[in-house]
């Protein structure tokens, strides 16, 4: 019996249904304003069907076609980083009383989410990030929470954009564990569905689907490696990229890149594995309670380094550099993993067009 | 500290004696408001606490000793930096104010034993080294001789005052004071000298070979330390430094404290010195 199943288009809302009388709150790429994001999906027909997304190094954009897919885009604009790390929250609050008590209390809010259609790359991208937030000394309780209370089906890449590298770092367009249901879009007809895990196999139970057809599962299988051939950009092993690039701390693609790179952060706020955050009180105006946040910084900001009236690295090169060499060399030994998933995100938002792969190239030759 | 609820908030405590050290330099002695956590809190020479002001932020001190040896008393001494330690510097006795800790790596006193140890700061690095000072002190058998070093820019600048006389006066103990920029006032108490601390390494009357020496100050200074009591004869792996990098969440989450590969917060702030030797040496890491 083939372990794949056909959920044909047509009963995509009966899986919504299931999910949300789980109790899930179910959240998918949408096209809104001119482009794609997640956002909370209520049926079907919100999903972006037709569309395409262009990206290439500085430029992004969407265009409808007459196609019947809802997953024709490529990846949208952000990764699933937001649901679990979110850009800014509140982590603890503390009350003071008259006599100055101080009463401090954690803030842990979590949901119940299901997300339909993760990109195999995003996906990577939410294993490197547990391994920041809970396989590390101390967890983060509120990543911990929504991680448990998370549904993931991973959408196989049926094409990649121009800006897509995850072959380069040996990877594949094609997910490969970390999911509890993994499709496979076929274009007018439905999806493929693998099961991940005993959660997905409930959910596909509870659907009665039948299985896939050898012609469905090879129709969809020839339609990865489709994506996977459309990538073009190449690296060295990865291996030989992390040790390259700390033997090269003084090179002058350094400066090279510097003289590009605007140090605005756009790379490091759309990639989907960068964990730095900053923290700040927010005092209410009676000054009686203060909330405490954590919201995403970035190592291309100027105070990212300052340290006891100095700043370690005030210069730009070494901003540029320590992003790239924790992403691609650091990262391994910090979290046995390397900290690149390949989706490009840093590349098509870079507003002056740096394409990471050709600086490692640059100085990896 | 045990976190079985949630390693980014901070537990209470209360300010029970603020001590003035110099215009911009203060010491805080503190203690839990909830007696079980006063009993739980431990800390090892050398780690920190994350100390929280209410309505401003979170600053990442090092852990004094409890200058006077009470049970569930520390202190931390901060110097007037930046916003947060502005306004710590207006603590009053009886103040509260947040507390997460301890964090990071320790120094060597197990590999220490047996030892001379020489302790080398500079400027406010005193103040991170004060508790493995103690500990020497207080298992004197175990260890070696003793010699504390301290550079500081001119004699006034001089805080623990008290604590460097008692220190002097015990057993196989020398205290031994340098002043860069202006002529040592002599105050009878103990050993000055003007230039750098490394000119003392002639007359320390140690074994170098069967030495380990801790320091902390400026960057530049604890290399220049590190390879001149090498060259004296310690061995690089018995030379220690402590790092000092920003720091927002102390559990290796939020990035700020990275040097290469290390979060200074948990995988130091304390390093054998050929662990950080090379990453010392790049600008800009």
């Amino acid at each position: 019996m083939s372990h794949y199943y056909f959920l044909p288009h047509q009963r995509i809302d009966d899986m919504l249904d299931a999910l949300k009388s789980d109790g899930y709150n179910c959240v998918a790429p949408r096209h809104h304003d001119g482009a794609i994001n997640y956002d909370t999906l209520n049926k079907a027909s919100e999903l972006p069907w037709g569309f395409h997304d262009e990206q290439a190094p500085g430029h992004y954009a969407v265009k409808k076609t007459d196609h019947q897919h809802a997953f024709g885009f490529v990846l949208p604009t952000t990764s699933v980083k937001p649901m679990l790390f979110k850009a800014k929250e509140n982590v603890w609050k503390v009350a003071r009383n008259e006599a100055g008590k101080l009463a401090f209390e954690p803030i842990v809010e979590f949901d119940k989410i299901a997300v339909f259609g993760v990109r195999p790359c995003d996906l990577r991208g939410i294993e490197i990030q547990d391994r920041v937030f809970m396989g590390n000394s101390y967890n983060d309780v509120r990543y911990v929470k929504r991680r448990e209370n998370q549904f993931l089906i991973a959408m196989n890449c049926t094409k990649s954009h121009s800006n897509c590298f995850c072959t380069a770092l040996g990877d594949s367009p094609q997910a490969d564990k970390g999911f509890d249901l993994a499709m496979t879009e076929l274009d007018g007809e439905g999806f493929v569905v693998e099961i991940g895990s005993e959660k997905g196999r409930k959910l596909i139970d509870q659907l009665n689907l039948v299985a896939s057809s050898g012609g469905q599962a090879q129709k969809a299988l020839a339609r990865i490696e489709y994506a996977a051939d459309g990538q073009r950009k190449t690296l060295p092993p990865i291996k030989e990229v992390e040790a390259k690039l700390m033997a090269n701390l003084e090179h002058p693609q350094w400066d090279d890149v510097a003289s590009r790179c605007l140090s605005c952060g756009s790379c490091t706020q759309v990639c989907p594995t960068c964990f730095c955050h900053t923290e700040r009180d927010e005092p209410n105006v009676l000054g009686t309670e203060t909330n405490h946040t954590r919201e995403w910084d970035s190592c291309f900001s100027i105070d990212h380094s300052y340290t006891h009236g100095d700043t370690y690295r005030a210069e730009p090169k070494y901003r540029y550099r320590q992003w790239l060499t924790h992403k691609f060399s650091t990262w391994r030994e910090q979290f046995r993993t390397k900290g690149c998933v390949g989706c490009g995100r840093c590349v098509t938002w870079c507003p002056v067009k740096i394409d990471v792969v050709d600086e490692i190239n640059a100085i990896c030759k | 500290m045990l976190y079985t609820n949630d390693a980014y908030t901070p537990y209470e405590a209360e300010v029970v004696e603020f001590i003035k050290e110099h215009h911009d330099i203060f010491t805080i002695r503190v203690k839990f408001t909830d007696p079980e956590m006063d009993k739980k809190y431990v800390f090892r020479p050398g780690q920190f606490n994350m100390i929280y002001l209410y309505g401003v932020g979170e600053v990442a001190i090092s852990i004094v000793n409890d200058r006077n040896h009470q049970a569930g008393r520390f202190e931390h001494t901060i110097q007037v930096v930046g916003r947060i330690t502005k306004g710590m510097m207006k603590l009053q006795t009886g103040d509260k104010i947040g507390i997460r800790g301890p964090f990071g790596t320790a120094w060597p006193m197990e590999e220490a034993k047996g030892k001379d140890v020489i302790i080398v700061t500079g400027g406010l690095g005193n103040a991170p080294l004060v508790a493995a000072t103690e500990e020497v002190l207080k298992n004197r058998e175990q260890y070696g001789k003793l010699r504390v070093l301290h550079g500081i820019r001119s004699s006034d600048l001089l805080i623990y005052d008290e604590m460097y006389t008692r220190w002097n006066n015990s057993p196989e103990t020398q205290v031994l004071m340098a002043t860069s920029n202006a002529d040592p006032v002599d105050n009878g108490k103990w050993t000055w000298g003007k230039g750098f601390v490394t000119n003392f390494i002639p007359e320390l009357g140690v074994d170098y070979a069967n030495s380990i020496v801790m320091t902390v100050g400026p960057e530049p200074m604890m290399i220049g330390v590190a390879k001149a009591f090498i060259a004296a004869g310690v061995k690089p792996e018995n030379v220690y430094v402590s790092i000092e990098r920003s720091m927002k969440c102390a559990i290796g989450h939020c990035g700020h404290c990275q040097l290469g590969a290390q979060f200074v917060c948990k995988d130091g702030a304390v390093y054998p010195y050929p662990a950080c030797e090379e990453l010392l040496k790049v600008k800009g890491l």
